[in-house]
């Protein structure tokens, strides 16, 4: 397929996953932070941070209230990584390379994307009462996914979406762990006091992971979460789970099926799969979890830039 | 020509009798707000779908929805029959002409045409003299503009022979009807037109240069913020064809053309090119285009890649040598044409101008080469001052202006504001050309919106309607 249409349909992939995490993060901020005892502004700047977005907004909010931070999450078209602005670019994406995708698939993120534009519209009451919207963005979301499921067939175009898929949950996946896991942190560190179930929960949820957690370990505890979101290779959003299938999907691209990898793109995507195999929570938690992230994140942008050298950028013959 | 009258309306006579009884039926039964609900599903359809097109002068990139109206526009077989043999014979003695134009030149020094009017065309381009395309073939797909004048002829109005678009609108327009409006098709049997990629893809593999035995077509777009990007990708999508944009090509030293894919470059030996000329290869045309890809007619005159349309037709489309059109068919068929041309008159003769700058409150003048409606002036409808500054603007370059009589542009039912009220529609047919020549049955109906206006170019407020050939009177 075309370079760019493979770059396109990348992309296309990473808006429509971060737009969805940027609505779970969001509307899971907003459950626990009604009724909460801390600072409601930490908890809100935690998304900030999470999406490396500090300063930007400290240019043009004066203060990081909960209705500023909503607003430059999900309406900021000068935020890049807003809802709004992340729908507007995915649905850019698709319709620059609309004849490779399904009819249906076409239509869904279209519809996702008008039916955002017109919720928008309706701005101040979403600020101070966000649920809703959040939960039709979840579903327009899944209904995307749901059609290309269903309806594409499993060749390039499918893979390379996979791919930014892929590599998007697990770019979320490990900031907001990162994140909220700092949060928690002095509450973990004076020993005896109560382990603050709630905010591991909401840490949980934010990944919709909770459930599906507490079917496979019961209670709560730092290290089994770290564990569950890390190292699971069955949980959808786990960093594991998504390398993994960061490589067989890119051995699908490259139709490689030696035990060796044949592009610097397979060969890191390898190296960490090993990796994420061999570790134990125990031992991410002694490193340091956020030591450990930090590189992680180093990784991701070197496969990003991998894949792009690979697969998107060809050299034209002098 | 009469020049003034009522329209005549493609549903009822004068009378008020229905042309074609099953489909009037059909209409009568639904009530208007039934219809007005059906329009207004059909809109919501080609909003989710997505079928738009884009205005220039607004801001960049900004998406209208494709304006659709569903009170289709029938035309009787027998009279298809015409249109057709007469396209056919159009696009033909067409493509001798341009083949004989930038070759021997025949038919400029028997001083059939003017060879000073085809020299000073601006869409004439002598980088193509002397180049025979693949099969004679210039023009592959045309779309003529047809009206009908209030007696009841039908005129071509101008031929498209460039990058004629909506053939794109004219297949989804006959989906959306089908899907929101089943019930006027009841007792009445219509050309279906599904077949149009199929033919298109045929028309473009068979041009292919000869020594290529699975050639590779591609539909080469300027890219989304087009007006008609929506149907670059949707004849890319139904032909099963890559869309590629300018950078996602290049040509070597052999002057093959290659497209860039994530296993390596890939051969590329037809482009249904939907650039115009101006920016398709900035090593002979604009230096600063960044839509073409460099190189290109260096391949297209090696013989590499087959460029449809090819380079160069615009010279038969200028609307000065419309004028010609009749005598063009005369000369290289012999034959009389089948289809009527509208009066004109040229601004480049000196007696032609001067009786248009006497009669402009009676006549429309045009420039040779714009498209889009844009530039006419509406003699009997325009203010004084608007034909002073149309008088100014020709004497000042007088080869860039026809004038041609007014005509009463045909009116069919549409829906406004919920009830059904006349308005005037033109047709566009489109012809593949080739060994065999394919004329799409009906084409797009284009229908000015506003009361009494007679342009329907979409990017002037213009909608459209589901064309039928009937297949019984």
């Amino acid at each position: 397929m075309l370079c760019r249409v493979a770059d396109s349909l990348f992309w296309m992939s990473r808006y429509l996953e971060r737009a969805e995490n940027q609505a779970r993060f969001i509307d899971v901020t907003s459950s626990i932070s009604l009724g909460y005892r801390g600072s409601e502004q930490a908890l809100w700047s935690s998304l900030l941070h999470a999406g490396g977005d500090v300063e930007a907004f400290l240019q043009r909010y004066a203060a990081p209230t909960r209705e500023n931070i909503i607003n430059y999450l999900l309406f900021d078209r000068r935020n890049l990584n807003s809802v709004v602005s992340c729908l507007t670019a995915a649905r850019e994406n698709a319709r620059s390379v609309r004849e490779t995708l399904t009819a249906p698939l076409w239509e869904a993120v279209n519809r996702f994307y008008l039916r955002v534009r017109t919720d928008a519209e309706q701005q101040p009451q979403i600020l101070t009462q966000p649920h809703q919207f959040l939960e039709r963005i979840k579903r327009s979301a899944h209904q995307v996914l749901g059609v290309r499921d269903a309806t594409w067939s499993r060749g390039d175009a499918w893979h390379f979406s996979s791919l930014g898929y892929q590599l998007e949950r697990a770019d979320k996946t490990s900031r907001i762990l990162d994140v909220r896991y700092f949060l928690l942190l002095p509450m973990n560190h004076s020993g005896s006091e109560q382990l603050d179930v709630v905010q591991w929960a909401a840490l949980l949820e934010s990944t919709g992971a909770l459930q599906m957690y507490r079917r496979t370990w019961g209670p709560i505890q730092p290290s089994q979460v770290v564990d569950y979101l890390v190292l699971n290779p069955t949980f959808p959003r786990s960093l594991r789970f998504c390398i993994q299938a960061a490589e067989t999907t890119l051995r699908a691209i490259s139709g490689n099926t030696s035990n060796e990898p044949q592009n610097d793109a397979e060969k890191l995507v390898a190296d960490t799969n090993l990796q994420l195999g061999s570790l134990t929570a125990e031992q991410i938690m002694a490193t340091g979890l956020h030591p450990f992230i930090d590189q992680f994140q180093t990784i991701l942008n070197q496969i990003g830039a991998a894949i792009s050298s690979t697969y998107f950028q060809i050299t034209t013959p002098a | 020509m009469t020049q003034s009258g009522p329209s005549y309306d493609e549903l009822l006579t004068q009378a008020g009798v229905p042309r074609h009884s099953a489909l009037s039926e059909c209409l009568a039964a639904l009530s208007a707000d039934v219809l007005a609900e059906r329009q207004k599903l059909a809109e919501e359809e080609l909003l989710e779908k997505g079928i738009t097109f884009a205005v220039y002068g607004h801001d960049a990139g900004t998406e209208k929805i494709w304006p659709f109206d569903v009170v289709p526009r029938p035309i009787p077989a027998r009279e298809w029959q015409q249109i057709e043999a007469g396209l056919k014979q159009r696009i033909h003695a067409l493509n001798l002409f341009l083949d004989d134009v930038y070759n021997e030149g025949r038919i400029l020094r028997d001083k059939v045409v003017p060879e000073v009017l085809i020299r000073t065309a601006k869409t004439y381009r002598p980088e193509c003299h002397g180049f025979r395309p693949p099969g004679g073939v210039w023009t592959h797909v045309t779309g003529t503009d047809l009206v009908r004048h209030h007696d009841g002829t039908l005129y071509v109005l101008e031929d498209n022979l460039r990058c004629p678009s909506g053939v794109s609108y004219v297949l989804e327009n006959r989906e959306i009807m089908k899907r929101v409006l089943p019930e006027v098709f009841e007792g009445s049997v219509i050309a279906p037109i599904d077949d149009y990629p199929e033919r298109l893809l045929e028309k473009l593999l068979g041009t292919a240069p000869a020594n290529v035995e699975h050639p590779t077509a591609v539909v080469l777009t300027p890219g989304i913020y087009n007006s008609a990007y929506f149907e670059h990708s949707f004849l890319a999508q139904q032909m099963g064809i890559e869309l590629v944009t300018g950078p996602d090509l290049f040509v070597d030293r052999d002057d093959t053309v290659w497209m860039k894919t994530t296993r390596g470059p890939q051969r590329v030996d037809v482009i249904y090119r939907r650039i115009d000329d101006d920016f398709l290869d900035p090593e002979v045309f604009r230096p600063d285009s960044m839509l073409g890809v460099p190189g290109l007619m260096r391949a297209f005159r090696a013989g590499r890649v087959t460029l449809a349309n090819a380079p160069g037709t615009g010279v038969a489309d200028d609307k000065a040598v419309y004028q010609y059109v009749p005598d063009i068919i005369r000369y290289y068929l012999s034959e009389d044409p089948i289809l009527n041309n509208v009066p004109t008159f040229l601004c480049s003769e000196t007696q032609q101008c001067a009786y248009v700058l006497e009669n402009l409150d009676s006549l429309v003048v045009k420039p040779t080469n714009e498209s889009g409606g844009y530039g006419i002036l509406m003699g009997p409808v325009a203010s004084q001052a608007e034909r002073e500054r149309c008088a100014e603007a020709i004497r000042r370059d007088p080869r860039n202006y026809i004038a041609q009589p007014m005509l009463t542009l045909s009116t069919v039912p549409t829906v406004i504001n919920g009830r059904l009220a006349p308005r005037h529609v033109d047709l566009r047919p489109f012809i593949l050309f080739g060994e065999q020549t394919f004329v799409l049955p009906g084409g797009l109906t284009r229908v000015a919106l506003k009361e009494g206006s007679m342009i329907v170019n979409s990017s002037q407020g213009g909608g459209s309607k589901d064309t039928w050939v009937l297949q019984q009177n």
